[in-house]
């Protein structure tokens, strides 16, 4: 039996969640003791096939076909299926992206299977966690089927193995497996990806961020939050129920479909902190967190935390940073 | 078009949430519960699609008896009839198993579309409107904007990370997974929930659906989630703890 790590494509090379996909499949090989090997997909997957062996011994499985450019769920699940047919496979790892979120589900219910997706930490077990509740609490899910269990990881969950060259000798293997797809098969039609509304905001180069969330109720308030993104010399950003709501531009929204930023500061005001958010902005240096639930997950990550009525807390707080300044 | 539409019903956004003493699932007793979010959006779509083209919107939900509550929420936004999938043991079913429950619930219906959110607010799996497409053998497209109706089919506008967005085009009947934003949530009117109470809503009982129940994926134990940092909670009243902000973002943070 061996492990499947399929790792995706960002800007030409392999993205980071795909490499920290990786250090999670060899953590379950190491403790299932089983090799990993890593599956590129794609029409050309030469580049990136390449690219992991310039820096990781081991297998590589080079999944290819010209349909699979442009991605396709219906593509993707037909040459997965065929892969894992053919290789006697426990456990397949992928990262948490919203391309593996559209199709993964669907291959692991052909096969009698559940993707056990967003996974933040594996245990002795295997035992898999991921967050319930917004990220108010942790599951624990085990895998009892008689198939080969799917598992996600998220973003930032694992870390990425530092980058070395594999030692001589050591060297990668590469090999190519080549599925048969009928393109009539294949019932989506995609079109070239395209950017949103051009974007005058760039939050990621902000220093200072001050940032809004539901608990701020309504439109109405926000020239208060404004106040003291003002006062501070900070950009004002948004969770994304503001900009769903159309209160601030989409262009000022932070997470996992918006910005990912990492300022000095990043106050938090009456946001709950689902991890579509977290994983936008928890790589800030200082994370000040304002929020009337004690249990938000906000405070999981903050390093300073007020318990309190924003409607309260923000008007003191631009007081006291404007004579600060003075 | 005829359109159904999956939507769950979860604990009330700021509901306080507690671990039941089965380790396995929360404390339901006293909690609150609300539509879904995503599903609202779902919804949503689904209601504008048939102000523009006609047809029909059924709602279709899985769970105990108080889901009635939620369903009769939808009717009253303006779906035109419901199907309650009557189980108690939701929280013990992996998603395959709920997907399961629902798809033998839409199959007999035949619809030309059947959106539901892109996840739950509660287990936030992501799963169902997937795994739905696969056990009807219908395409499908996932975190869906904006819907438009083309000869034959429908042409999406899909949300992709960091800001991208992409056209999809695919024939009807197919399944969609609404992101939220693409529209404005209606609220009910009084109107729409006097005439609720009149509108079908057709009970279907788990146990008749020959639906497996066999999870693969089971949920052995929740806790509460381990802090990543040591979070120094600024007391007082607001002024105080605004005024000890301060103090750190001067002298520890420096960023004043």
């Amino acid at each position: 039996m061996s492990i499947l790590v399929v790792m995706e494509e960002r800007d030409g090379r392999i993205g980071r969640v795909s490499w920290e996909a990786f250090t999670a499949a060899q953590l379950l090989g190491t403790q299932l003791n089983q090799p990993v090997a890593v599956v590129i997909m794609g029409a050309q997957t030469e580049p990136l096939a390449a690219e992991f062996a310039g820096k990781h011994a081991g297998r590589v499985i080079r999944l290819e076909h010209a349909l699979l450019a442009p991605y396709t769920p219906d593509g993707y699940c037909l040459a997965l299926e065929q892969l894992i047919q053919s290789e006697k496979t426990s456990h397949l790892v992928f990262p948490h992206t919203y391309q593996v979120r559209d199709f993964v589900p669907a291959l692991a219910a052909r096969m009698g299977e559940v993707l056990i997706g967003d996974v933040v930490a594996i245990s002795d077990g295997p035992v898999f966690t991921r967050q319930l509740m917004q990220g108010k609490l942790s599951g624990a899910y085990e895998h009892s089927g008689d198939g080969p269990c799917f598992v996600s990881v998220q973003a930032g969950a694992f870390r990425a193995e530092p980058v070395a060259a594999p030692s001589a000798g050591a060297a990668a293997t590469i090999e190519t497996f080549s599925p048969q797809i009928d393109a009539g098969r294949i019932r989506t039609k995609p079109g070239e990806p395209f950017r949103g509304e051009v974007q005058t905001v760039d939050l990621s180069s902000a220093q200072l961020i001050v940032s809004v969330g539901r608990g701020i109720r309504e439109a109405d308030n926000l020239p208060m939050v404004q106040e003291l993104a003002t006062a501070l010399g900070a950009e004002l950003a948004a969770s994304r129920p503001i900009c769903d709501n159309g209160w601030l531009p989409m262009e000022r929204q932070v997470g996992s479909s918006g910005q990912s930023v990492a300022p000095r500061l990043y106050l938090a005001v009456g946001i709950s902190g689902a991890i579509q958010h977290l994983v936008g902005m928890k790589a800030s240096q200082c994370i000040v967190a304002i929020n009337k639930d004690p249990d938000a997950p906000i405070f999981e990550v903050a390093d300073y935390g007020i318990v309190g009525d924003l409607f309260e807390v923000v008007p003191a707080l631009t007081e006291a940073v404007k004579a600060a300044k003075q | 078009m005829k359109i159904i539409v999956a939507i769950k019903q979860v604990p009330e956004r700021d509901a306080p949430i507690r671990i039941a003493a089965s380790g396995k699932w929360i404390e339901e007793a006293d909690l609150q519960f609300a539509m879904n979010e995503p599903d609202a959006y779902a919804l949503e779509e689904a209601l504008q699609l048939k102000e523009k083209h006609g047809g029909e919107v059924i709602v279709v939900s899985a769970g105990p008896e108080r889901v009635a509550t939620t369903i009769r929420e939808a009717l009253a936004k303006g779906a035109d009839r419901a199907l309650h999938v009557v189980c108690d043991d939701l929280a013990d079913r992996d998603a395959l198993g709920v997907a399961n429950l629902l798809a033998a619930a839409i199959r007999p219906e035949n619809p030309d579309l059947v959106l539901t959110g892109l996840q739950s607010e509660d287990v936030g799996l992501g799963q169902t409107g997937v795994i739905l497409a696969e056990l009807l053998g219908l395409p499908h497209s996932t975190l869906i904007l904006q819907v438009e109706k083309t000869d034959g089919g429908i042409k999406v506008k899909r949300e992709l990370e960091a800001g991208w967005f992409q056209t999809i085009e695919m024939p009807t009947p197919a399944v969609l997974t609404i992101q939220s934003g693409g529209n404005k949530l209606r609220y009910a009117t009084l109107m729409g929930i006097k005439k609720a109470r009149s509108k079908e809503l057709r009970t279907l009982n788990a146990a008749d659906l020959a639906a497996s129940a066999r999870a693969v994926v089971t949920l052995e134990q929740i806790s509460l989630p381990k802090k990543q940092k040591s979070t120094q909670i600024l007391p007082g009243t607001g002024k105080e703890a605004a005024t000890a902000l301060v103090e750190k973002l001067k002298f520890e943070v420096r960023v004043l």
